[in-house]
C-alpha cells in the first residue's frame, strides 16, 4: 500500500522542525505544505480543529497533532529504522520526561526574551539560561541526550538552536558563553542531514522575529 | 515483574491519584509515601530535583516523575494485566492527544476557577465550558461507538486522566457553586465520567467526598489570600 504522508508546517516553527527531523531520520517521503498562519488552510482547520495549529502530520488521511505525539507516532509506525526512543522502559521514561521539560520551559521563556524588555526580559533570560544549564547537566559528557545515538530529546530540543541567535540578539547575551557544551551538542546534531535540512538559517529566524516584534509593537 | 515499587504522592493530588489508579488497574503492589507538600522531604527533593513535585514513582530505587510519563512507564513495564494504552500507534496518538488536551486545557481552566473569584472566575468558568464542549465533540468524533471506556471494559490512561480532572465534579459543585457536568450540554462526557466514578476500582480509590470538600475549600482560600497579598 502506498504511504501518503503530508506535513502541515510553518518554516520557523521549532515544533514543525521536530517532525521534519523525525521524518528525515526515518527516510520517509512526504509532502511539505507551508501554512500561512494569518490565513489558515481549510485542510489545517479540518485536520486540527481543536488547536488549529501546526505541525500536523497526516498519514494516509489521518491527522496526528502535537509535535512530540507526532514524533512518537513516527517512531512507532516506522519502527524498523533509526529508533528515536530507547527500547528500555526506564530510559524511555527519562526521554519523555526531558522532552516534556523542554516543552514546559524553552518556547515560553524564549518568547519572553524577544517580546519583553526591562525586568521581565531579565527574569526570562535568567530562567532560560538556568533551564539550558539544567539540560546541559543532563547531557553531561554524552554525545547525545540518549547516549551514543541521536534520539527523542535531541529531536525535541535542537530546533530551538535555530532561534538562539534571535534570542541572543534581542536579549543581549551569549548562549554559547553560558552553555558551551550545549552549543557544541547542537553543532554535533547539525552534522546530521536530517537536522541541517530541517533547521532554517538563524539569521532568517532573526529577521522573522524582528517582523513579529514590529507587529506586536515591541521595540 | 519483580522489584520494589514506592509511590511518593499526596492523597488530594489529582496527579498522584492518577498513578495510584494505574497501579491498581495493573494489580501492582506498592508502598505509598504521603508527602507533606508544605514541607517536602529530602527523599522527594532527591528523587525529583527538577520539579520537586509529586507524584514520583520509584521502581527498584529508580525514580520517574510526571504522571503521564509514569503511567506510560507502568504500562510498558508491567505487561500482564490490562493495557493502559492501545496497541495501535494511531489510537495511541489519539489517547496521548486527548490526555494532553484534558491536562493542559481543561484542567488548567478548572484550576483557574478554583483559584479566582469575581470577573476572573467568570471568565475561567466560561473557558471550562468551552473546553468541555471541545471534549464532547472530540469523543463524538473519535470514540463514536460509545463504549463505556476508551479502553473497552477496563480503565486506561485517558479514562484515568479524565477521572482525575472531572471525577470530583460534585466536590467542585459544592465548593465553587458551579456545575460543570451538564448532562444536556455534555451527554457523552457526563456518562463517561459517571461510569468511571462507579467503576469498582475507581470508587474504592477515591478519597471521601467530605475530605475532598474540606481540602478544596482550604486550597481555594489559600490561593485567594495569596493573590491579594
Amino acid at each position: 500500500m502506498a504511504e501518503e504522508v503530508i506535513l502541515l508546517d510553518f518554516w520557523p516553527s521549532p515544533f514543525g522542525m521536530r517532525v521534519r527531523i523525525a521524518l528525515a531520520e526515518k527516510g520517509i517521503a512526504y509532502d511539505y505544505k507551508e501554512e500561512d498562519l494569518k490565513n489558515k488552510s481549510p485542510l489545517l482547520l479540518a485536520m486540527n480543529p481543536v488547536h488549529k495549529k501546526i505541525p500536523v502530520l497526516i498519514h494516509n488521511g489521518k491527522p496526528v497533532c502535537e509535535s512530540l505525539i507526532a514524533v512518537q507516532y513516527i517512531d512507532e509506525v516506522w519502527h524498523d529504522k533509526s529508533p528515536l526512543l530507547p527500547s528500555n522502559p526506564y530510559e524511555r521514561a527519562q526521554a519523555r520526561f526531558w522532552a516534556d521539560y523542554v516543552d514546559k520551559k524553552i518556547y515560553d521563556l524564549g518568547r519572553k526574551i524577544w517580546s519583553t524588555k526591562g525586568e521581565e526580559q531579565e527574569a526570562a533570560k535568567k530562567e532560560f539560561v538556568e533551564s539550558l544549564k539544567l539540560l546541559e547537566g543532563e547531557l553531561g559528557d554524552k554525545p547525545f541526550f540518549g547516549g551514543q545515538a541521536f534520539g527523542f530529546v535531541d529531536v525535541a530540543l535542537v530546533p530551538f538552536y535555530s532561534w538562539f541567535y534571535a534570542y541572543e540578539t534581542c536579549g543581549g547575551f551569549s548562549i554559547e558563553a553560558e552553555c558551551p557544551k550545549l552549543v557544541a551538542w547542537a553543532k554535533r546534531c547539525l552534522l546530521r542531514e536530517s537536522v541541517s535540512k530541517a533547521l532554517p538559517d538563524p539569521e532568517k529566524v532573526h529577521g522573522f522575529v524582528l517582523e513579529l516584534k514590529k507587529k506586536f509593537g515591541v521595540e | 515483574m519483580a522489584g520494589k515499587v514506592v509511590l511518593h504522592g499526596m492523597w488530594a493530588s489529582p496527579y498522584s491519584n492518577r498513578v495510584e489508579l494505574a497501579l491498581k488497574v495493573k494489580g501492582i503492589e506498592y508502598e505509598f509515601v504521603e508527602e507533606d507538600l508544605t514541607n517536602k522531604s529530602e527523599t522527594l527533593l532527591r528523587y525529583n530535583p527538577v520539579h520537586k513535585k509529586v507524584p514520583v514513582l520509584v521502581h527498584d530505587g529508580k525514580p520517574i516523575a510526571e504522571s503521564l510519563v509514569i503511567i506510560e512507564y507502568i504500562d510498558e513495564t508491567w505487561t500482564d494485566g490490562p493495557r493502559l494504552l492501545p496497541q495501535d500507534p494511531y489510537e495511541r496518538a489519539k489517547v496521548r492527544f486527548w490526555a494532553g488536551f484534558c491536562q493542559q486545557q481543561l484542567f488548567e481552566a478548572i484550576i483557574t476557577v478554583v483559584k479566582t473569584d469575581g470577573e476572573a472566575q467568570e471568565r475561567a468558568v466560561k473557558e471550562v465550558h468551552e473546553k468541555l464542549k471541545v471534549l464532547e465533540e472530540g469523543i463524538k468524533g473519535n470514540y463514536p461507538e460509545g463504549s463505556l471506556f476508551v479502553n473497552g471494559d477496563s480503565v486506561g490512561l485517558l479514562d484515568i486522566v479524565v477521572h482525575s480532572i472531572l471525577g470530583a465534579h460534585k466536590v467542585h459543585e459544592e465548593v465553587l457553586g458551579v456545575k460543570f457536568l451538564d448532562p444536556e450540554k455534555y451527554p457523552r462526557v457526563t456518562s463517561w465520567v459517571t461510569a468511571l466514578t462507579e467503576f469498582p476500582l475507581v470508587k474504592e480509590a477515591a478519597p471521601p467526598h467530605e475530605k475532598m470538600v474540606g481540602f478544596l475549600q482550604f486550597f481555594r482560600a489559600r490561593a485567594l489570600k495569596s493573590a491579594t497579598a
